[in-house]
């Protein structure tokens, strides 16, 4: 599948008070790249449809044109039916990407408004969105939409959006709910509480913003997950496939047999684009990754000591703070999870 | 209450609100199924509409808890009803056809990229910035393609044009399966190239994740003491650091047990493999609910006791964990 596996899940640490102003600097290289690649695609998605040569659904009727090989009139060649496959493959980035981002950023409010507040309300509360968010990853997630997209009588844009939106969740929620146990118990927080600040206060510009490194980062992948899923549910015919998406355009590729002809220019930049967007936001994401935990992060130096050197510059590491009293129903629903066996030999002091 | 079984009653209660969601599904969808089904096969008679009816539970007599109750009895009875497009067939025999061919080629194949993709990680992660390190985000490329997209390339360029792998299909045509050496070397010969697409596909994944697990790992104090000890590095590579890391590799596996099997359906619908993802394919474009949601049931189970079978691996592989079973 395309769907990147989350990383290093349990190792998020606190960013260390990220200055606004020399952010673009301590990027990682790799986020770099992978935010330059993703701003030209976000820009052919901006602009591509005003600079289409064709009306990508257009098609020409001269036989001459029909899978026409790449040439200045056609830059990326033509289908079957004479359509410019340029003007699909422009059109179909931005109707991926809005997809996508729109999945993206549903998908991860859910997850934050989820995982702050089992961690933040705790008790019944945390185990019952725990045990819901847990049951939902453990349950696949792709029968599911094909079954429930196989239902639906129209499988638009929106609909699509709404599914992938629906199960997209739960990977960010419970890895937010992770951290903000660990921010929760913090001086920082307590003395907001002692202060008698508002419990929305507190979450909203004392607990969210020290996460905003993890809510990228799911954020990011939730986008992964959403394209793949996207195109994987277009590429089996669960989408609309009159409009151009990058997927619908495989779709057609694959079924009017654009490989068996020969037709590369027809199969290869769609999937080439899809592999390109992808790609980005890995980048992305490992970079984020490793702005938030210095371990991974390249410590100069190659070879097996090469983490002798990385030692010293350790921050200190954020201890999880001791989870919540729980109350006799929660701690009972709790044993059900399986990070209930890691509990008890994590916790400081709990050296292996 | 040991840990095991405390993971029991966790997918239990997973597997139930599958079988919900599954039964509510038919009835909260905008739309009439029963409608659907009858105008894609013109030849079944308006008789057959109240059959159709009482086979999805839709319209059934009843309350809705008369019937959800009727339909977890026959869902434990294994008994799925009978299939719209292959009319005469029970859900259950197509089941029973088509499962052994998936398991036995995804699941051989997701234990190999997994345990290519964890040694290289190992690799990766002990010489950080070495070779393998670098090669990362290549591979990074391959996992980010569509995986269908890379499938249909290779099954173009090596069984197509280079008549390296057979094309499609589980086995020859005209083989009568069965336990004899044409139909089961026919069946390796056929399966290789899926096999293939999907270590290539989902390696770097592993890989990845576990050159940060050991990434982490290294960084512990025991690492540095068992260096400081003078011991020599393949033990501390293996005996110190990797054994340690597997952990989180191995929930890592069971967590995207979910993603392999998305995987797995969208590997049968390109090589056209008689498992269980192509026939969920056919379900979906002939409008078979019925067969549909069996699958989604199936699947979820399997991958519910994949994930059962995980966490009784860890808890084995685990001392600590296996001390405090002990302890209870």
């Amino acid at each position: 599948m395309t769907v990147a596996l989350p990383v290093s899940a349990e190792s998020a640490t606190v960013p260390e008070t990220p200055q606004q102003l020399g952010l673009w600097r301590r990027l990682p290289t790799k986020a770099k790249v992978g935010a330059v690649m993703m701003g030209v695609f976000i820009l052919a998605a901006i602009i591509g449809p005003l600079l289409t040569p064709y009306d990508p659904a257009f098609q020409n009727p001269a036989p001459a044109l029909s899978l026409h090989s790449p040439d200045a009139a056609h830059l990326l060649g033509t289908t079957q039916s004479g359509q410019d496959v340029l003007s699909q493959l422009l059109v179909g980035i931005r109707l991926t990407l809005e997809l996508a981002l729109s999945v993206g950023v549903i998908a991860t409010v859910l997850s934050v408004v989820v995982g702050v507040a089992a961690a933040y309300l705790g008790g019944v509360w945390d185990e019952v969105l725990s045990l819901a968010t847990n049951v939902f990853l453990v349950i696949p997630a792709l029968p599911l939409l094909i079954i429930l997209l196989g239902y639906l009588p129209q499988k638009g844009q929106l609909a699509t959006i709404v599914v992938l939106s629906g199960l997209g969740w739960p990977w960010g929620a419970r890895l937010i709910r992770a951290q903000t146990l660990a921010i929760r118990g913090r001086d920082f927080v307590a003395a907001s509480r002692e202060t008698g600040e508002p419990t929305w206060r507190i979450l909203a510009v004392e607990i969210v913003p020290n996460e905003v490194s993890l809510i990228a980062a799911s954020f990011v992948n939730t986008v992964l997950y959403a394209i793949g899923a996207s195109v994987a549910l277009a590429f089996i015919g669960l989408a609309d496939l009159t409009s151009w998406s990058l997927g619908s355009m495989l779709y057609w590729a694959q079924s009017q047999q654009a490989l068996q002809l020969g037709a590369w220019w027809w199969f290869i930049p769609p999937g080439l684009a899809v592999a390109l967007i992808g790609t980005a936001l890995v980048l992305l994401n490992t970079g984020i990754d490793e702005l938030g935990n210095p371990r991974l992060r390249k410590a100069g130096g190659t070879g097996v000591g090469a983490w002798h050197g990385l030692r010293p510059t350790d921050p200190t590491p954020v201890l999880e703070a001791a989870p919540p009293p729980r109350g006799r129903l929660a701690s009972f629903l709790h044993s059900f999870s399986r990070s209930s066996l890691l509990d008890e030999h994590t916790g400081p002091g709990g050296t292996p | 209450m040991s840990f095991i079984v405390r993971r029991v009653i966790f997918y239990l209660v997973a597997a139930w609100v599958a079988l919900t969601i599954n039964f509510f599904i038919p009835r909260a969808m905008p739309g009439n199924a029963v409608q659907a089904i009858m105008s894609k096969f013109p030849n079944l008679t308006p008789s057959a509409y109240g059959a159709l009816e009482a086979m999805l539970g839709v319209g059934h007599p009843g309350s809705i808890w008369h019937q959800y109750w009727s339909y977890l009895v026959n869902v434990s009875h294994l008994n799925f009803g009978t299939d719209v497009s292959q009319y005469p067939a029970s859900v259950s025999s197509l089941l029973a056809q088509t499962i052994p061919w998936t398991i036995t080629l995804v699941g051989t194949a997701t234990v190999i990229a997994f345990a290519i993709g964890t040694a290289l990680g190992i690799m990766a992660g002990w010489r950080r910035g070495g070779w393998l390190d670098r090669v990362l985000p290549g591979l990074m490329f391959f996992q980010a393609m569509p995986y269908f997209f890379l499938a249909l390339i290779l099954l173009e360029l090596l069984a197509v044009r280079a008549h390296l792998f057979p094309i499609g299909q589980g086995y020859t045509g005209g083989l009568i399966p069965g336990w004899h050496w044409d139909f089961i070397s026919s069946a390796i010969d056929h399966s290789l190239l899926p096999a293939f697409t999907i270590v290539i596909a989902s390696v770097a994944g592993w890989m990845l994740q576990m050159r940060n697990v050991m990434l982490t790992t290294i960084g512990e104090d025991y690492v540095l003491a068992a260096q400081a000890k003078g011991l020599p590095d393949h033990r501390v590579v293996w005996t110190y650091a990797t054994r340690n890391a597997l952990l989180p590799q191995l929930q890592g596996f069971g967590l995207a047990l979910g993603f392999v099997v998305s995987g797995a359906i969208i590997m049968e619908i390109v090589f056209s493999y008689p498992g269980i993802g192509l026939l969920l394919l056919n379900a979906v474009t002939s409008n078979d609910y019925p067969l549909m949601q069996a699958i989604f049931l199936v699947i979820t189970f399997a991958v519910l006791l994949a994930n059962l079978i995980v966490d009784v691996i860890i808890v084995f592989a685990d001392p600590r964990a296996r001390a405090r079973e002990g302890a209870r």
